[in-house]
């Protein structure tokens, strides 16, 4: 009986000796460094804040951001719509200051010099860094549209595909639109940015018009085979909703456009609208794509999932949309925001002299309004898969929404509100 | 509050033989999937509409889970999200949430 209380004992013993050789200090010691963070959207901030929340304020994290404040690409299609304001969809980088002791910097990283650990600054100077965290977001690809190459084009023709002053710049051209006009809006070539993101504006469009200019039309030049995400949802929405206002084409890829007649040029045709609303293809964001990290495609950026460490450049780390995606994993603020998490685990444990955890999961959500009101999702859980070194998507999991409904859209409110707080408050 | 999670993970070692090293800190990391709608650390804004879950006990979590998945409960989304994860992990994550102030 001794004995093998005894014995047992030992085995427990042996068996915690291993976890402390394993992970160091875990649940003992605190990780400490300093992690630069380039880039304050979805993937950014969060990690920013859970690196200093996990941390206990043992890492020291510095993230350089262009803009003084957060703009949401999520709920800005409510903005383009008419219902919600700039100001609605503007959060302040003051909780990750105040709250979390970020130092938060207001310029733009120019360079990278990876081997010296090390980063530049537009407004000059150089600062070092244990680990780097790019979440870029993407940039666009414009000598895909040759006529669309020049600053003045993109100041006529929008994408309002990052939100700001492209947001209200599109609400304006569709407010001081006649009656009577067509609003066209073009989707390059999945992957792109938010997939639903289109489909959904352009429900949001139509909802404006029926409601205030009901002889206006949208269409839809969908370079895609096929609607590209919920799809049954999105078309069910375009049949009950907006028939005879909202028209979807199909094969239409945007090879170019006439500036000055606001004119798309597709491959066989060409289509005029009143207003015209070009999304380019786009690639990972410039500080990524220019700093010799190797790249899928030639466009986004090769990670490891287990850590969102950079294939081949030890070191750093790159998160949310400039990524090459795991299978059907969408590129979405929701996803930047789980990317963030996985990361800033990693980097924590690399910071304390430990491998990251061998079985890291993410998750999505994409909710998209049909109308003012109503919403509807579509959800995943991805698992890493130790064979394939992937995050895959689980089986039987995940799915899209029964059908639109108002208590989706008010859910969907829900989550930005959430989500926010997550990642900056 | 902050060894809770390394005592749960420790727990799973020593259930499972410690064949596969769990991370020491895997039900944190789990629960922040969550995050995105149900707040940090299960701390949902209040009038925001989401279920707050810090500090619920994590018998009830793991029993809204179960009916969930099974759909004994309508959901408009937490049956497609909750199938997604091991009952092991569920485990974990209710375990995290229920520490939660
Ligand atoms: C995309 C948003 C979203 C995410 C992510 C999410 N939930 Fe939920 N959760 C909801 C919604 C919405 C409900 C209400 C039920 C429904 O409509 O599905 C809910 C309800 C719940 C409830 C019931 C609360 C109550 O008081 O009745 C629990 C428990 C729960 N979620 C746990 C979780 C866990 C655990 C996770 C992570 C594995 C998670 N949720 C992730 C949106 C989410």
């Amino acid at each position: 009986m001794m004995l093998m209380k005894r014995r047992d004992f030992l085995k427990a013993g042996a068996a915690a000796g291993a976890m402390a050789s394993l992970y160091g200090c875990a649940g003992g010691g605190k990780a400490s460094g300093h992690v630069i963070v380039v880039g304050g959207g979805y993937g950014g901030a969060t990690i920013a804040k859970y690196l200093r929340m996990w941390s206990e304020g043992g890492v020291q994290v510095t993230l350089i951001e262009r803009n003084p404040t957060f703009i949401s690409c999520p709920i800005s299609n409510l903005v383009i719509g008419g219902t919600k304001t700039m100001e609605d969809i503007t959060v302040s980088y003051d909780g990750l200051k105040n709250k979390w002791g970020v130092r938060v910097i207001q310029d733009e990283v120019v360079a990278v010099d990876a081997a010296k650990r090390s980063i530049s600054l537009k407004a000059g100077g150089a600062m070092t860094y244990d680990r780097l965290v790019l979440s870029p977001g993407v940039d666009f690809m414009w000598d895909q549209i040759p006529g669309l190459n020049n600053a003045d084009a993109q100041e006529k023709i929008l994408h309002a595909w990052k939100a700001g002053p492209q947001t209200v710049a599109l609400r304006q051209q569709l407010e001081a639109m006649k009656d009577g006009g067509t609003y066209a809006i073009a989707i390059p070539k999945a992957p792109y940015r938010c997939p639903p993101g289109p489909y959904e504006r352009a429900c949001l469009v139509a909802d404006y018009f029926k409601k205030n200019k009901p002889k206006s039309k949208v269409v839809i030049l969908d370079a895609n085979e096929d609607v590209v995400s919920k799809k049954g949802l999105f078309m069910k929405a375009w049949e009950d909703l907006y028939k005879g206002t909202l028209e979807y084409r199909n094969n239409s890829e945007v090879k170019d456009v006439d500036v000055k007649t606001n004119t798309a040029v597709l491959e066989f045709d060409k289509f005029k609208a009143d207003v015209l609303n070009v999304i380019p293809p786009h690639r990972a964001g410039d500080i990524a794509a220019k700093s010799g990290l190797k790249l899928i495609n030639n466009r986004w950026v090769d990670i490891n999932w287990l850590s969102m460490e950079v294939n081949g450049t030890p070191g750093v780390h790159v998160l949310g949309d400039a990524i090459f995606p795991a299978p059907t994993m969408p590129k979405s603020g929701h996803m930047a925001n789980q990317h963030g998490k996985l990361a800033a685990a990693a980097i924590l444990n690399q910071l304390s002299g430990m491998e990251p955890s061998p079985t890291p999961v993410v998750m999505n959500t994409c909710y998209s309004f049909v109308d003012a009101k109503q919403a509807i999702h579509v959800a995943s859980v991805h698992q890493y898969d130790a064979a394939t070194k992937v995050v895959q998507p689980v089986k039987g999991a995940g799915g899209v929404s029964a059908a639109r409904s108002e208590l989706e859209g008010k859910v969907a409110l829900g989550w930005a509100k959430n989500i926010w707080a997550d990642m900056l408050a | 509050m902050k060894l809770l999670p390394t005592v749960a993970a420790l727990s799973l070692l020593a259930t499972t033989g410690a064949a596969q090293a769990a991370d020491p800190n895997l039900a944190r990391n789990l629960a922040a999937t969550c995050a995105n709608c149900h707040g940090t650390n299960g701390n949902a804004l209040k009038g925001s509409g989401m279920d707050a879950l810090a500090g619920t006990e994590k018998a009830k979590i793991l029993q809204k889970l179960a009916d969930f998945k099974s759909g004994d409960k309508p959901a408009s989304i937490m049956h497609q999200i909750s199938k997604g994860y091991t009952d092991e992990q569920l485990d974990l994550i209710a375990g995290y949430f229920a520490a939660q102030k």
